[in-house]
């Protein structure tokens, strides 16, 4: 059966590709700039955050001298949620959007929550490339330990499309999954050490902080680029079993609701 | 070559009494279903042969639609199995997957890469799809400036740039305009000689016998006839007037075609007869002779108001000519039972050469889809011969006058030559 997806999604590929590469051209279609506003708004956000906290608020971290510590600190975690949010966000929704399509047609409905993550993937490329050139220029680039993100990554891909998949396919029997869950990234952002430091809180919440399963790899990335020492691979390892859980979650319900899902739609 | 197995395909929704029953039926999957089984289809079963053209007919809501979302695969069945042969083509929905703001070249690639194809085998196919759509220059302008007999055009180009093994049509036939329809058509009809096997959904009687070697029946989401397209369009014809399921008798008549009769028999036609001057009755017919069509109805129950109709139709079931007593403002009013009624048409077959059947109804109105006393197809089968007539072709006598002008033209030989 797994087999059988994978071999559709390969057969379907130039659709899959097609569809990031046109959803891309889409946004900036009838623009006199074109592609050139994919770098323009990052780049923009990469500094506010860095000039505004750390030159006008002079935010400062715990134990950093540095004066862009905080806006690196900061950014890397939005970005790296930035990544998440968008692939939660989209593929929760992704068969909703695509009724028509999968109503009428018949082709690998899987390739939908796929685009979703390619398409939220190259984002994350550009704006990630950005910001890594940013710290080139800046000299605040963390040296070999910036290969530490890669396996890092891979854990938060694998968690946000098991997740994502999961949520698709209840979204579209309960559709109170959808508005749940604009609330619960709220909250769950706030409750990741993306904007404070882990260490500014008190130790009785700092454990609550930690069963988070974002939590980990935020630390990791900003380990990387605040402080450029490689991640600590033992507390990945819970959110990286809770992403292949939820990865065969997603996975299981896809494969046995997909067939009533094309009736709800 | 394809081929399609239905077997004791089925499909049902489930219904909830509530959003909450969902819910629950899910978390306690134990405590047994909480849904009820509405039934839109069941225990289908037929088959299609490679290089058959299959023609499927039935009433709106009869579960056509379904039945073929359950063949291409877009719906999954709740019960049976579909096995099919062969590369599946379907128009069921022209168009899906196209973007407004994208050029025709690039909605081109885009709707081929979500049939399957990747960008090597589109390319190749790119001229071909272009040149059949006929929408020129147009095809790099953004979609949507074009009109949607163009779009329709470019989708079915797209739909149909491959020739399938199976093909399923629902009613896309009616693609552009007549242009284009004809010209949409008759492709369908060159990949049925090129060994296509085809399914198609259809309310147009023509379309169906002119292509359709069988036809299968749909009514309230099972197959109730299959067969020769003639006698199931009968069927569902009869079916349609009898809505509250009156009884439809087919019978099967010397000649070989099968007799179709419905209706509500508050008068029934008692005989048909085709007669020429010397009231001497025919079933061979000279074009161009005078006939009467004689109708005897047995009125058996109070009626209102009586119209007698009569259709002639040939081979394919295309109507020839057809009339009846309202439209001549003849309509027979206040009828007591037992009456006995004799209606004749008289006219002159002007017709070409070929069998022809005639059906006749007894209504209340115009249509007999308001009262239908009877509806009787292949009343009456007749030949039409011409051994007198100068040897046309076609349906109809026109009895063209043909004058020829040819002026002389003196060729001198020898300037000619020089």
């Amino acid at each position: 059966m797994a087999i059988g997806m994978a071999r559709a999604v390969w057969n379907y590929r130039g659709f899959v590709l097609g569809s990031v590469q046109r959803e891309f051209q889409t946004r900036y279609r009838n623009s006199l700039l074109g592609a050139v506003w994919t770098i323009l708004n990052p780049l923009s956000m990469i500094i506010v955050y860095t000039v505004i906290f750390s030159q006008l608020m002079k935010a400062r971290l715990p134990g950093v001298d540095s004066s862009l510590a905080y806006g690196i600190y900061l950014c890397t975690g939005i970005l790296a949620w930035g990544f998440f949010a968008e692939v939660i966000n989209r593929s929760q929704s992704v068969f909703l959007e695509h009724a028509n399509l999968i109503k009428r047609l018949s082709f690998p409905r899987i390739c939908l929550p796929l685009i979703v993550v390619l398409n939220a993937g190259v984002n994350f490329a550009i704006i990630f490339s950005l910001f890594l050139g940013f710290l080139l220029v800046t000299q605040n680039f963390p040296g070999w330990a910036v290969l530490g993100v890669i396996p890092v990554l891979l854990i938060q891909i694998a968690f946000s499309i098991g997740l994502g998949i999961s949520l698709g396919v209840l979204n579209v029997f309960f559709r109170d999954v959808g508005q749940l869950m604009a609330i619960v990234l709220q909250f769950w952002f706030w409750f990741t050490p993306i904007v404070y430091p882990l260490s500014i809180l008190p130790k009785s919440i700092q454990s609550l902080i930690v069963l988070n399963p974002m939590a980990p790899l935020m630390t990791a990335y900003q380990g990387i680029f605040v402080y450029g020492r490689w991640p600590d691979w033992i507390s990945l390892w819970p959110t990286a079993l809770l992403a292949t859980a939820l990865c065969l979650l997603g996975m299981h319900l896809f494969r046995k609701r997909s067939g009533e899902m094309v009736d709800e739609l | 070559m394809g081929s399609i197995k239905v077997t004791q395909l089925g499909k049902a929704y489930k219904q909830y009494p509530t959003r909450w029953a969902r819910l629950a039926e899910w978390l306690w999957p134990f405590a047994g279903p909480r849904h009820r089984l509405h039934w839109v289809l069941r225990d289908i079963n037929f088959e299609v042969e490679p290089g058959e053209a299959v023609g499927l007919v039935g009433a709106n809501g009869a579960g056509k639609s379904t039945l073929l979302k359950l063949i291409t695969g877009t719906t999954k069945a709740s019960e049976g199995t579909v096995e099919f042969q062969g590369r599946v083509a379907a128009l069921l929905e022209l168009g899906m997957g196209f973007h407004p703001e994208f050029s025709g070249r690039q909605n081109v690639i885009m709707a081929s890469q979500l049939l399957g194809l990747n960008v090597a085998e589109i390319q190749a196919l790119m001229p071909e799809i272009e040149a059949f759509a006929e929408i020129g220059d147009a095809i790099d302008q953004p979609l949507r400036t074009y009109s949607s007999g163009m779009q329709m055009r470019l989708a079915f180009s797209v739909a149909t740039a491959r020739r399938p093994d199976i093909l399923i049509v629902d009613e896309a036939l009616s693609v552009g305009d007549a242009y284009f329809q004809h010209k949409s058509f008759e492709r369908i009809r060159q990949f049925r000689r090129e060994g296509t096997t085809l399914l198609i959904v259809s309310h147009d009687r023509y379309a169906i016998q002119s292509i359709c070697d069988r036809a299968l029946l749909l009514h309230d989401g099972a197959l109730a006839l299959q067969g020769k397209p003639d006698t199931v369009l009968d069927y569902y014809h009869a079916l349609m007037a009898d809505r509250e399921g009156k009884t439809i008798r087919q019978e099967m008549l010397s000649s070989g075609h099968v007799q179709t009769v419905s209706g509500t028999a508050e008068a029934v036609i008692a005989a048909v007869h085709l007669l020429d001057n010397e009231g001497r009755e025919l079933d061979v017919v000279e074009v161009g002779s005078p006939v009467v069509l004689e109708v005897q109805v047995q009125v058996q129950q109070p009626i209102e108001q009586l119209v007698l109709g009569f259709l002639i139709k040939d081979r394919f079931g295309q109507a020839m000519y057809g009339l009846n007593t309202q439209r001549t403002a003849q309509a027979l009013e206040s009828l007591q039972a037992g009456e006995t009624l004799t209606f004749r048409f008289a006219f002159p077959v002007l017709l070409g050469q070929a069998h022809y059947s005639i059906s006749l109804s007894l209504t209340s109105q115009d249509s007999h889809l308001d009262k239908n006393y009877e509806w009787r197809d292949y009343g009456l089968v007749f030949h039409v011969v011409n051994t007198t007539r100068e040897n046309f072709v076609g349906c109809s006598w026109l009895d063209a006058q043909i004058s020829i002008e040819r002026p002389q033209i003196s060729i001198n030989s020898s300037a000619a030559s020089q």
